[in-house]
């Protein structure tokens, strides 16, 4: 039973003209099995929402709570978030030159689980986890992240959630820059890791596009750095037909 | 984190030198010792080393009788010996070398013999041809010159590998002949008290390939100039350097490739580490496009990973360009810490900042030691880096289970 609760989550940023606050009380349960989209216009403070749970250090958080399954995450160092259970699907994968993939993919799966893979069923699970995304056998052997298409990184992230299996999954913008194929393929991704037993999705988009191949439990509109509405599914619909400008200018009164 | 990169269009812009034949960079040489003053260390080719380390050999130190010793494996079509007398003086400026400093002109006209490796045309040599340098006593101040000769359409690799502890002034001349495709790797493996004072001249045939790989670990001091030029158009030349500075070492690389003929190509990558107070690097990358060579390409890049507190790596490149007939000429010079979202990203696969910071130190070295291609000394390489590494950064980091090598 995994279960992330945000709670009045408020964050800063530093930036030249001081911290500015980006997400300003944010509150969200996800609990085992749910999947939770979230929507919302650029710059409403969604990837911030991402990047402060997974513990990036360009956020400082000045108030409210994390936990998964009853542990204060926001204590916990980047690894250790990961170690217990987070995973974040990055909108721009950051490239690690000269480090392979499945070097990097091993050692990932290592720090994990606490212990190094069989290599028997290892290779044969990476295997399995790029074919299924369409990525060749060879990707392996390339660094990691470095001259992939933004389709392949965002394979490669699915690829990595497969493998890791977090408990809770938080996607970035994971459908960004992807054309309709690749689209599919990560959807599938997605959907294989949410029959698992007892996972939550975080689902971060700026288009209804993903969710039609990712069906939500639960839609929540982000605007200007909180939950602005909760719904389930036709919510979505509702904004692909509205847009997000009724939000907008109710957040500018 | 400074990140330069320049185009040949930039580059244009500020002007080229008209009429200007040497670079200000590269005084003009002479064979006769009394041609070249005693450095001060003002000068703009001195003014990073620290010359008091040099034990006199960038002055006048004895060059005494040697107390390296030297040995090498002879593969089949091949000749290295010692030679001496004529045949030595013959092999003094084989490779167009005139020398421009003091110490170098001592080492033409001083030292009696000359280490040749004579690859005759034609010949592919199977295995690479490893001379071994092991210095026994430091405060001997010696000096050596070696020749190597690779005749039209040969292909060859040596290995000059450096231990022990030596004071050694060396002049490696390379002359690669028309179309032959020569790999040249100097290992600077010494102890922590060397001091290591190179320069090595190539000149590459028409249409020739030409690698020369720098790789500095050990040493007090170590500073090696890696030049060339060529002598035909078509001529292609990879300069490779990698290095890892610790508390207290000095390690100068500098490179120069004068475009001397058209169509010629120069690609250097230098990439180094430092850790611990006083980690000195410098690295000088100078590229010279005479108006002859039109048609060149050239590039040129340094890389620094400073690792702990309390180091300095400079890092200057240098395009001079007396053409714009060109087809490419850029460079690009880089001294970071470690990139936090590097680091941030596998962190967030759960790996810890200690194994993150040595997967990210391995793959900044990786692509180099790869390009260098002599795979009996990449395993070395890699070892050798895991080696540096523990000294700081890894300290105390236990399993390595989880780093393998790369398959």
């Amino acid at each position: 039973m995994s279960k992330l609760v945000i709670t009045d989550l408020h964050v800063t940023v530093d930036t030249e003209d001081g911290p500015k606050e980006i997400l300003k009380g944010v509150t969200l349960t996800i609990k085992e099995g749910e999947t939770h989209a979230i929507m919302g216009p650029n710059g409403s403070g969604k990837s911030t929402l991402a990047y402060s749970i997974a513990g990036h250090p360009k956020y400082t958080i000045t108030g409210g709570s994390v936990t998964l399954d009853g542990q204060d995450v926001l204590s916990l160092s980047v690894d250790e978030r990961a170690r217990a259970g987070l995973f974040l699907a990055m909108q721009y994968p950051v490239e690690v030159p000269g480090v392979s993939v499945s070097n990097f993919l091993r050692t990932a799966k290592t720090a994990i689980d606490g212990e190094a893979p069989k290599l028997r069923t290892w290779v044969k699970d990476v295997n399995g986890a790029l074919e299924r995304l369409n990525l060749d056998p060879s990707f392996g052997t390339r660094s990691v992240n470095e001259g992939f298409s933004g389709g392949e990184k965002k394979r490669h992230e699915i690829a990595q959630l497969e493998l890791l299996d977090p408990k809770v999954a938080v996607l970035d913008e994971t459908d960004s820059g992807l054309d309709i194929d690749a689209l599919k393929i990560v959807s599938e991704g997605v959907n294989r890791f949410r029959e698992r037993e007892g996972k939550g999705v975080l689902l971060i988009t700026h288009y209804t596009r993903i969710l039609r191949y990712i069906e939500p439990d639960y839609v929540h509109v982000f605007v200007d750095g909180k939950v602005a509405e909760s719904g389930g599914k036709e919510l979505a619909d509702q904004l692909e037909a509205e847009g997000y400008d009724r939000y907008l200018k109710a957040a500018q009164v | 984190m400074t990140v330069t990169t320049d185009s040949v269009r930039s580059a244009l812009e500020q002007g080229p030198e008209h009429g200007k034949v040497e670079s200000h960079l590269h005084p003009a040489g002479s064979f006769d010792v009394a041609d070249h003053e005693v450095p001060t260390g003002r000068e703009e080719i001195w003014r990073f080393t620290p010359l008091k380390r040099l034990k006199g050999l960038h002055a006048d130190a004895e060059f005494m009788r040697s107390a390296t010793s030297c040995t090498w494996n002879t593969p089949e079509g091949v000749r290295i010996e010692g030679v001496s007398g004529d045949e030595a003086r013959s092999l003094r400026g084989l490779s167009g070398l005139v020398p421009n400093t003091r110490w170098a002109a001592r080492v033409l006209a001083e030292v009696p013999s000359t280490l040749l490796i004579d690859v005759p045309a034609d010949t592919e040599v199977s295995e690479p041809i490893v001379v071994d340098l092991d210095g026994e006593d430091v405060a001997v101040t010696e000096a050596g010159h070696v020749a190597m000769r690779f005749g039209a359409h040969s292909k060859a690799i040596v290995v000059l590998n450096h231990t022990g502890s030596s004071t050694i002034a060396a002049v490696v001349e390379i002359a690669v002949g028309d179309g032959a495709d020569v790999t040249v790797v100097s290992l600077q493996d010494w102890a922590d008290d060397a001091v290591h004072l190179s320069h090595h001249q190539a000149r590459v045939g028409r249409d020739a390939t030409y690698k020369h790989a720098a790789i500095s670990f050990g040493g007090d001091l170590v500073r090696m100039d890696a030049n060339v030029t060529y002598d035909g158009p078509g001529g292609s030349a990879e300069l490779l350097g990698l290095y890892f500075a610790d508390a207290g070492q000095h390690i100068e690389h500098r490179i120069f490739a004068d475009h001397t003929a058209p169509r010629t190509k120069s690609h250097a990558v230098y990439k180094g580490a430092l850790q611990g107070e006083k980690a000195h690097t410098v690295w000088v990358g100078n590229v010279l496009i005479r108006k002859v060579a039109e048609g060149i390409e050239t590039y040129e890049e340094n890389r620094n990973l400073v690792l702990t507190d309390g180091c300095q790596a400079d890092s200057i490149p240098n395009l001079e360009i007396e053409t714009g007939e060109i087809e490419g000429a850029g460079h690009a010079s880089a001294t970071a810490r470690f990139d936090d979202e590097q680091l941030f990203y596998l962190q967030s696969r759960g790996v810890s900042e200690q194994e993150a910071q040595r997967l990210v130190v391995h793959g900044f070295f990786n692509d180099l030691i790869r390009q260098v291609g002599v795979p009996s000394i990449e395993d070395r390489l890699l070892t050798t880096v895991e080696a540096e590494l523990a000294k700081n950064v890894l300290k105390g980091l236990g399993s390595l289970a989880a780093f393998g090598s790369d398959d």
